[in-house]
């Protein structure tokens, strides 16, 4: 060790820190040049500060990352216990992919509309924007999200870890109707095939009767272009539907009479059922939620106010109730409510809470504007059978120990 | 397709009348129409009618071969998949009786044999997506030999088979009836 870095840990990190963080410190200050100066604390109404950049940066210490990361066919979810408000940062939004981002430029890129339509069209990126652009506040939550806490809990997993296949944006675009306003609907055309630019081709069958109701193909999310994890350069967006249907990097639309049954819609994003069945092409997501904070890994330090709060959404409409409970479901107190005016979109509930000392169980569960509230696990299993895990939303639980650790407690 | 499919059909067909036609006044005018050799490209979907299916055919014995050049470097030599990983298990023993237990043991493998709906599917999605590495990479006679003998692994296609469009089409998979509209429609029930 050289004797600037073992300065630096006994004057700095060593006196706050335990034997794990001090190792785990070791590597990065040995790294520093031999030479580079300790900067001591400054204070910043004493000198003029940094000058403009093209690109903001998050603030040191700030740390919001999805993970995992690497996953060429898996996902990397939102850090939903990092978040506050309700709009999803573009680069913290969870992915989802089949087969990798794929590299595509806005130039090479169009969409194709074809198969029973009056006018069959190739569009451009361009052509789009000369539609009227429209711009909605919709969720996205992947039909597999709470599968990993239903399958295999453990009590240090996060609100990132058991519900982190969500995220919610302000998306720009055009709305399908008008583009099949524009190419003609022939007589027959119930379903449309969507197909992505990827390397797996990714193709779902989507009934037409959404693809007139709500359904966007946007190219902007938070007012900036697509990220390319995202779609780059469109997107279809079926609001309130599962993930997997909002096709990315969006390459082509054909209208049919009939469903193509890919891979994705028959032989995954099914749900068996006790009966021996299988509910197939099971795209709306419900009503859910999930307290963020306080949540693990948080220790409470102190008695006193923690205002509980989280995210709630359904994809059938709007939030009209989120209930909180701080004892295991014994008695139930209403939270407030932030952006349930938005229709098929996160909302975030609040709720005052003081911790006393004493153990807790919180909880949180939502009703939608259809009278549907978020059930148990043991209601969802009992109905469905213990085999099925898409769209998978039971009352998630938090313990509060009398030491201030909080864990997951289960899908309660 | 089944009947309990077909009334998805039924109900989606239902919002298809009444499309409101634009005028030339109306449109936007943009974009130009796609040639017949664009479409020949893009549009290589199959569906279970199998009616866009190529000409060509390939062996269960051609496609042991191929599976194991091009496939079991992912999925194992007998197509056993890697537990834990996106290379799914491809093949698994019929289950007796053909019963569909999936609703109530997860750990039930969902092969083409065991779950899925229909055979064209699996060469649908071949030819999409596969082999990981060079996805679209095949040629249809190793499409259709692949297929065949991921078929015969799994016990619904004769391990001396040859497999064709004519005969891909008409293929019937075990739990072909077993798929049902979704009836989760909001409201008080949970479903």
């Amino acid at each position: 060790m050289t004797r600037l870095s073992r300065r630096a840990l006994l004057g700095g990190a060593a006196g706050l820190a335990g034997g794990a963080l001090l190792r785990g410190l070791v590597p990065e200050v040995e790294a520093q040049a031999p030479t580079a100066p300790l900067q001591p604390p400054i204070d910043p109404t004493k000198a003029p500060g940094a000058p403009t950049t093209a690109v903001g940066a998050r603030a040191p210490g700030e740390v919001a990352l999805r993970a995992p990361t690497g996953e060429q066919a898996g996902n990397s979810l939102t850090p939903l216990h990092r978040l506050t408000g309700t709009i999803t940062p573009a680069d913290l939004h969870f992915e989802r992919h089949h087969a990798g981002v794929p590299a595509i430029t806005r130039a090479q890129h169009t969409l194709t509309i074809h198969g029973l339509v009056d006018r069959p069209l190739v569009l451009s990126v361009d052509d789009l924007a000369r539609f009227p652009a429209t711009t909605r506040t919709y969720f996205i939550e992947c039909s597999g999200n709470g599968r990993a806490a239903f399958r295999k809990p453990t009590a240090a997993m996060t609100a990132q870890q058991i519900a982190g296949l969500t995220a919610n944006s302000e998306w720009t675009g055009v709305t399908v109707r008008d583009l099949l306003a524009e190419v003609g609907v022939r007589r027959g055309a119930s379903w449309a095939l969507a197909e992505g630019g990827d390397a797996c081709l990714l193709a779902r069958s989507i009934p037409l009767a959404k693809l007139r109701d709500d359904a966007m193909i946007v190219w902007a999310q938070n007012g900036e272009a697509l990220r390319p994890e995202q779609g780059y350069p469109l997107r279809l967006l079926l609001p309130g539907w599962e993930g997997n249907a909002n096709v990315k990097w969006l390459r082509r639309l054909e209208l049919g009479g009939e469903p193509w049954m890919t891979r994705w819609e028959t032989a995954k994003y099914t749900d068996p059922l006790k009966n021996g069945t299988a509910r197939i092409f099971s795209f709306e997501m419900d009503a859910k939620s999930i307290i963020t904070a306080p949540t693990a890994p948080t220790v409470l330090p102190a008695r006193g106010s923690w205002p509980i709060t989280g995210l709630a959404w359904s994809g059938r409409g709007r939030i009209t109730r989120v209930e909180v409970s701080t004892d295991g479901g014994t008695r139930w107190q209403e939270a407030r409510v932030d952006g349930a005016s938005n229709p098929k979109a996160h909302v975030r509930f609040t709720l005052p809470w003081r911790w006393t000392g004493g153990e807790a169980l919180l909880m949180s569960r939502a009703t939608d504007e259809t009278g549907y509230t978020q059930p148990s696990k043991r209601v969802l299993v009992d109905v469905r059978g213990a085999g099925t895990d898409y769209h998978f939303n039971p009352i998630i639980a938090w313990h509060v120990a009398s030491s201030g650790e909080i864990s997951f407690a289960g899908d309660a | 397709m089944s009947a309990r499919v077909g009334l998805v059909l039924v109900f989606a067909g239902l919002a298809a009348c009444g499309a409101p036609a634009a005028s030339n006044a109306d449109r936007v005018g943009v974009g130009r129409a796609p040639t017949a050799a664009e479409l020949a490209v893009l549009d290589r979907d199959v569906g279970p009618d199998g009616t866009s299916l190529p000409l060509g055919s390939g062996t269960v014995a051609e496609g042991a071969v191929i599976f194991a050049a091009k496939c079991a470097s992912c999925h194992g030599a007998r197509g056993e998949g890697v537990p834990g990983t996106p290379y799914a298990q491809l093949i698994a023993p019929r289950i007796a009786g053909d019963s569909f237990p999936f609703g109530t043991d997860p750990s039930r493998p969902k092969t083409v044999g065991t779950y899925w709906p229909h055979a064209t599917t699996l060469f649908d999605y071949i030819r999409r997506a596969m082999p990981f590495p060079a996805p679209g990479s095949l040629t249809d006679a190793e499409n259709y030999a692949v297929t065949a003998w991921i078929l015969a692994e799994n016990g619904v296609f004769p391990r001396d088979g040859t497999l064709d469009a004519a005969r891909l089409r008409t293929l019937k998979l075990p739990s072909a009836g077993r798929f049902v509209t979704d009836d989760r429609a909001g409201g008080p029930t949970i479903r």
